[in-house]
């Protein structure tokens, strides 16, 4: 899957909250879209499949 | 009681501070304690995965007020999109709307500031919007429900202070929101004057940042504000063309002498 725009592997059915977790993100920070679609907390055990466009975002210094 | 109200909050400073372009992020809690700031600006971009830097986030501190900026949003759609990014970190509702598509100059896009500002206020966000200081402009995005206008006063991160003054006094005196001036402030002496005009408050990002001592800057500004402010209410008196003595024009100690 795309994930930044970058293609990365990961296991099958992989879930939102797994990928976080295997990039050693901090969840608290972070806002997933996928497919341009905004995905709340309660949703991260959503499966991810391989044509799945993945963003992760987060705050960062800015004026 | 000398009060700024944006968003239903009671602001403690009228001096909003940005956090980009610090040599250290580190430097950033100082300024914001030296600056009393509540209000600072971040900016959303996607997360770098394989670095171990520290979230912004982890520099600010809670009681503060979070507004994220939608830098990077070259229309109104792309703002929109930033803003609901931004809320769903759960980093509340305040968002400073910024539309660019000049790389040069960086001058935002009014027009698809007041479309992005429309969409956002409608769904209940406490809307900043960054414009270039133009009267029509600005009565729109009152009329979109902004909850102020944020005009420049130069380029971002230029440091040439008011170059837009004139403009910006018309929306002060004919707008009833709070107008914040935003980018090209470099000195604390152009943050008085701002508020001297009668803005409401200044957001301050490249001249604290790029000063050699961020947080020595920050109380400068912090001071410059407060008296800007503080000038502003007393009403300076009347400039004239010739000179008015300032001490009696009677009983000289010349006078009679030969």
């Amino acid at each position: 899957m795309l994930v930044n725009g970058e293609e990365m592997d990961f296991a099958a059915d992989t879930t939102i909250s797994e990928l976080l977790q295997q990039l050693n993100l901090n969840t608290d920070r972070i806002v997933v879209a996928v497919n341009m679609n905004i995905i709340r907390r309660e949703e991260y055990t959503m499966i991810l499949t391989a044509e799945d466009q993945v963003e992760l975002i987060s705050m960062v210094g800015g004026g | 009681m000398d009060e700024l109200i944006i968003g239903g909050v009671k602001l403690r400073s009228r001096l909003f501070v940005g956090t980009g372009k610090y040599a250290d992020d580190r430097l950033i809690p100082a300024v914001i304690e030296n600056s009393g700031a509540q209000v600072i600006t971040v900016a959303l971009r996607r997360v770098d995965i394989g670095s171990r830097q520290k979230n912004i986030v982890d520099y600010i501190p809670s009681d503060c007020i979070l507004l994220p900026n939608t830098s990077g949003a070259r229309n109104a759609a792309e703002a929109v999109r930033i803003a609901r990014l931004a809320k769903a970190m759960g980093c509340g509702s305040w968002v400073k709307i910024e539309v660019i598509s000049d790389n040069k100059y960086l001058l935002p896009d009014n027009q698809e500031t007041v479309k992005a500002t429309e969409i956002l206020a409608g769904e209940g966000f406490v809307v900043l919007p960054y414009i270039s200081p133009d009267l029509m402009t600005a009565k729109r995005l009152a009329d979109a429900g902004a909850a102020a206008v944020m005009p420049l006063g130069a380029p971002i991160g230029t440091n040439r202070g008011l170059k837009t003054k004139e403009l910006v006094q018309i929306i002060i005196d004919e707008i009833d929101l709070p107008v914040v001036v935003d980018a090209g402030i470099g000195r604390p002496s152009q943050a008085a004057e701002a508020m001297e005009m009668g803005a409401q408050a200044v957001l301050v990002n490249t001249a604290i940042a790029t000063a050699d001592d961020p947080a020595v800057m920050a109380r400068a500004f912090a001071m410059a504000v407060k008296a800007g402010r503080m000038a502003r209410i007393a009403k300076p008196g009347q400039e004239s063309h010739y000179a008015q003595a300032s001490s009696p024009l009677t009983g000289f100690l010349t006078r009679g002498v030969v």
